[in-house]
C-alpha cells in the first residue's frame, strides 16, 4: 500500500525529516509517536503533498504509483486522506457543500457519476449519528466557530464519508475528552477492514487503548528511532521519550 | 505552496466574455462640448425650459470645477472635447412599440450577452427597461406596473409625461454642482431610468435595467431617479456589460434615490464593464455618483453592489439618513484584477434621531490591481442614538496586488455608537490546501473560498441576481490553474 524509503524533507531550508523508512500493507494500522517537533506533522504534510515542505531525497510509493509525482488533489482522489491536526476554518463555505464537492471530485476521478443529493443526505445523516453530531453541522460553515473537539469529529466524519484507502490521522486525539475520544475511535474502527490502512500520529498512547495498532513507531530527530508493537507504546507511557531521543543522539 | 502562489496571477487571466461591437447605425453628435451641444441634446429630446436651464447651470459650474485629485487612482487625463455626447439607435422617428419593432441586431446583441430580453422578462417576471446607448429601446411590463400605479420608464419619457415629478425631485439628492462628474452628467445626460412608486404600494415585481455602452467614443451619462412615496417598497436591479474596445470610455452616471416616510428602496447592482486587457489597455472609466435620501421617518435605503468590471471604478453609493429612525445599508463586493483600479465605498450621513447604518464591504484584489475602500460615517449633532456598524474585509490573491482601507469617522453627537472592523487576509494557503486534500480542484477551491468570503453580501442580493453574481465572480477569477 505505502512504501517510504530514505525520505528527507525540509521546511525553508531547515532539514526536518532525515531518512524515514516505513512500509504499510493493506489492512494495517500503524501508530507514529514522538515528542513535539519531531516531524510527525511534517511527514503527514509530505504524504498529502503540502508544498510548504520540500522533499530533498527519497521515494514514496502509494498503490504502485510514485506518490511524490502526484498532485495533492489526485493523491486525495486516489484514496489518501489526511485528518488535520489543526483543521482550518473556511468562512462562508457550507460544511455539507464542501464534503459533497469532495465526494463528487473523487467520483469523477474514478469515472463514476455525480452523487445523488438524496443519497448523500441519507448517508451523511447516518454517519453523523455514528459520530454523535447534531444535524446543524450540515448548515454550518466549514469548521467556523467549531470547538476543538467538533473540528476533530468533523474530520473523522469526512473520513467516513470519503472512505479512503489510506487515512493519516494527525493527532486527532489531542484535546479530546474521553467521551469524544471514544466516538472518534468508533468512527475509525467502523472503517477498519483488510483493504484499508491507517497511519495514526499521536502524542499519547491513550488513543491506542481504543484503536489497537499493529505497529508502533517512534519518530525522533527526523528518523524512526524505534519500532515495535503495542508494548512499545506502553513503555513510552512509562518512560517518556527521553531515553529514545538519547539513544538516537548517540 | 510556492507553485500555488505563482499560479495566482494566472487565475485572473480570463478574457472578457462579452467583448463584441454591435453594428447598428447610430445618430451621433460630433465630438466636442460647449453650450450649443447641450442645447442640441435638449432640443433633440424636446425638453421643457426648466431642464435646459438646469443643464446649462450645471455646465457653467462644471467649467469652473477641477477634476478630482485621485488619491489611490492612476488615471490618464480625459479629453472631454474628444467625446461625443449624443448617440441614438436610428429608429425611424418613432420608438419601437414592442419587441417586434426592435432592430433585430439589437436583439442579437442581447442574445450574445446571454440575456434574451423577451425570454428573460417572461421567465423571470422582471420588467426590463433596457438602455441601449443613450435611448431606451425596449420597455416591457409597463401595463402590469401601471395597474399598480407604478411608473417605470426611461428618463426622457418621464420628462415628457411627468415633468412635475422631475422638476420636484431632480437634483435634490445629487445637486448639479455636487462634484465634477455629477456636474458633467447634469449638463449632458441623455437618458436613464425613472421610477415612481405611489404611497402604500409594494412594487409587484423587481425592476431591472440593463445598461450597455455601444457607439464608439460615446461617453455614457445616465441619470436614474427613483422615488418611493410614503409606505411604498421597491427593489431595483441594475446590471451591465460592454463591448471590447481599445480606447477608454468614460461613464459618469448619477443615481438619485428618495424614500419618503416608511418607504423602502433596495438598489442592487452587478457591474461588469470591460476592464481592459491583461496589459491594462482599454477598459471603462466608471465614475458614478449614487446617493439615497432617507427623507421620511422610518425610511430605508439599501445598496448592494457587485463590482467586477471597469478599468477604473470610482463609486460611493451613499445614504443621507434625514428622517428619524431611518436605516441605510451598504453591501459591496468589489473585485479588481490585472491592472484594474477600484476605489469604492460609501458615505452614511446621520441626521435624524435613532438612525442606523450598516456597511459590509468585501474587496478582492488579484493580479496587479489596487482595491480601495473609502468610507465616511458622519454623525451630525441632531442624530441622537445613531448607530453604525462597518466591516471591511480584504482578500488578496497573489502578492502584486494591493488593498487599502480608509475609514473616516466624524461623530458630533455623544450618544452615537460607531463600530468599525477591518481585516486583510491572503487567500489562505491553508484553506486551499485543505480543499485540495479533500480532492477538490484548485480552480473549484479558489471559487469556493472566494464565494464564501463574499457570502454576507451575496445573500443580500435578489435570488436570481445572486446566482448571476456568483457566476460572474467565478469568471472574473477563473484562469489556467495547475
Ligand atoms: N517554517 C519553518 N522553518 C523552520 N523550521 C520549522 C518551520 N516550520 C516548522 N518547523 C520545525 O519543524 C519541526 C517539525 O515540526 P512538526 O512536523 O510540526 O512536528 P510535530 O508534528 O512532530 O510536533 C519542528 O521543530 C518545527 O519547529
Ligand atoms: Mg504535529
Amino acid at each position: 500500500m505505502l512504501k517510504i524509503e530514505n525520505l528527507h524533507a525540509s521546511v525553508d531550508d531547515t532539514p526536518i525529516l532525515k531518512g524515514i523508512n516505513l512500509q504499510i500493507s493493506a489492512g494495517e494500522v500503524h501508530a507514529i509517536m514522538g515528542p513535539n517537533g519531531s516531524g510527525k506533522s511534517t511527514l503527514a504534510g509530505v504524504l498529502a503533498g503540502n508544498e510548504r515542505y520540500t522533499v530533498t531525497d527519497g521515494t514514496i510509493t502509494f498503490q504502485d504509483n510514485d506518490l511524490l509525482d502526484m498532485k495533492t488533489e489526485d493523491r486525495a482522489r486516489a484514496g489518501l486522506f489526511l485528518a488535520f491536526q489543526y483543521p482550518v476554518e473556511i468562512p462562508g463555505v457550507n460544511n455539507a457543500y464542501l464534503l459533497k464537492a469532495a465526494l463528487n471530485a473523487r467520483r469523477q476521478y474514478r469515472g463514476e457519476g455525480q452523487l445523488d443529493a438524496f443519497d448523500f443526505l441519507t448517508q451523511i445523516k447516518s454517519k453523523m449519528k455514528l459520530m454523535d453530531m447534531s444535524e446543524d453541522f450540515l448548515k454550518r460553515d466549514v469548521n467556523a466557530g467549531f470547538s476543538g473537539g467538533e473540528k476533530k469529529r468533523n474530520e473523522i466524519l469526512q473520513m467516513t464519508m470519503l472512505e479512503p484507502t489510506l487515512a493519516v490521522l494527525d493527532e486527532t486525539d489531542s484535546g479530546l475528552d474521553i467521551d469524544a475520544l471514544k466516538i472518534v475511535a468508533q468512527g475509525v474502527n467502523s472503517l477498519r477492514d483488510e483493504q484499508r490502512s491507517f497511519l495514526m500520529i499521536t502524542h499519547y498512547q491513550r488513543l491506542l487503548d481504543y484503536i489497537q495498532p499493529d505497529f508502533v513507531h517512534v519518530l525522533a530527530n527526523g528518523r524512526i528511532a524505534k519500532s515495535g508493537d503495542r508494548a512499545l507504546a506502553l513503555e513510552l507511557e512509562d518512560r517518556g521519550y527521553d531515553w529514545i531521543t538519547r539513544e538516537v543522539a548517540v | 505552496m510556492a507553485n500555488t502562489r505563482d499560479n495566482m496571477h494566472e487565475l485572473v487571466e480570463r478574457k472578457y466574455q462579452h467583448g463584441f461591437v454591435t453594428d447598428i447605425e447610430s445618430e451621433t453628435l460630433p465630438p466636442g462640448l460647449d453650450e450649443s451641444v447641450i442645447r442640441r441634446i435638449s432640443a433633440i429630446k424636446n425638453e421643457p425650459a426648466f431642464l435646459l436651464d438646469w443643464r446649462l447651470k450645471a455646465y457653467r459650474r462644471w467649467l469652473k470645477m477641477e477634476a478630482p485629485d485621485w488619491a489611490q487612482l492612476n488615471i490618464e487625463p480625459i479629453d472631454y472635447q474628444a467625446i461625443s455626447y449624443y448617440s441614438a439607435p436610428k429608429a425611424d422617428k418613432d420608438k419601437p412599440q414592442s419587441l417586434a419593432d426592435v432592430d433585430p441586431k439589437l436583439l442579437e446583441t442581447y442574445d450574445k450577452l446571454g440575456i434574451p430580453l423577451h425570454e428573460r422578462a417572461r421567465l423571470a417576471g422582471v420588467a426590463v427597461d433596457a438602455v441601449f446607448d443613450s435611448v431606451s429601446v425596449a420597455t416591457t411590463f409597463r401595463d402590469k406596473l401601471a395597474e399598480a400605479g407604478v411608473i417605470f420608464c426611461s428618463f426622457s419619457e418621464a420628462v415628457k409625461d411627468h415633468p412635475d415629478l422631475i422638476e420636484k425631485y431632480l437634483g435634490t439628492v445629487v445637486s448639479h454642482a455636487d462634484n465634477y462628474f455629477a456636474a458633467l452628467n447634469s449638463a449632458v445626460f441623455t437618458d436613464g431610468s425613472f421610477v415612481y412608486i405611489p404611497p402604500g404600494v409594494r412594487c409587484p415585481m423587481e425592476l431591472s435595467t440593463y445598461f450597455r455602452i455601444n457607439a464608439a467614443n460615446t461617453g455614457q451619462f445616465e441619470r436614474t431617479l427613483i422615488i418611493a412615496d410614503k409606505g411604498s417598497h421597491v427593489s431595483y436591479l441594475e446590471g451591465c456589460t460592454a463591448p471590447m474596445r481599445d480606447e477608454n470610455q468614460l461613464h459618469a452616471a448619477v443615481v438619485e434615490l428618495i424614500a419618503l416616510d416608511d418607504a423602502e428602496i433596495k438598489y442592487s447592482t452587478v457591474q461588469n464593464w470591460y476592464p481592459g486587457d491583461e496589459n491594462g489597455v482599454g477598459g471603462i472609466y466608471n465614475f458614478v455618483t449614487k446617493r439615497g435620501d432617507c427623507k421620511g421617518i422610518n425610511s430605508k435605503i439599501s445598496w448592494t453592489q457587485v463590482e467586477t468590471g471597469s478599468a477604473i471604478t470610482w463609486k460611493y453609493p451613499s445614504c443621507i439618513l434625514r428622517g428619524d429612525n431611518s436605516v441605510g445599508e451598504f453591501y459591496s463586493v468589489a473585485v479588481a484584477n490585472n491592472w484594474q483600479q477600484a476605489d469604492t465605498g460609501t458615505k452614511m450621513i446621520h441626521i435624524g434621531k435613532n438612525t442606523r447604518s450598516t456597511i459590509i464591504s468585501k474587496g478582492i484584489s488579484a493580479g496587479r490591481a489596487q482595491n480601495s475602500y473609502r468610507g465616511l460615517v458622519k454623525i451630525m449633532p441632531t442624530a441622537s442614538n445613531a448607530r453604525n456598524f462597518a466591516q471591511c474585509d480584504s482578500l488578496l490573491m497573489g502578492d502584486k496586488c494591493g488593498a487599502h482601507t480608509f475609514p473616516y469617522i466624524e461623530v458630533k453627537n455623544p450618544t452615537a455608537k460607531v463600530e468599525h472592523e477591518a481585516t486583510t487576509s491572503k487567500i489562505g494557503e491553508d484553506q486551499l490546501f485543505y480543499c485540495l486534500q479533500r480532492g477538490i480542484s484548485e480552480e473549484d477551491a479558489v471559487s469556493l473560498i472566494v464565494n464564501g468570503f463574499c457570502k454576507d453580501v451575496f445573500k443580500k442580493l435578489p435570488m436570481e441576481f445572486a446566482v448571476e453574481a456568483q457566476a460572474l465572480l467565478n469568471v472574473s477569477l477563473e484562469g489556467a490553474v495547475g
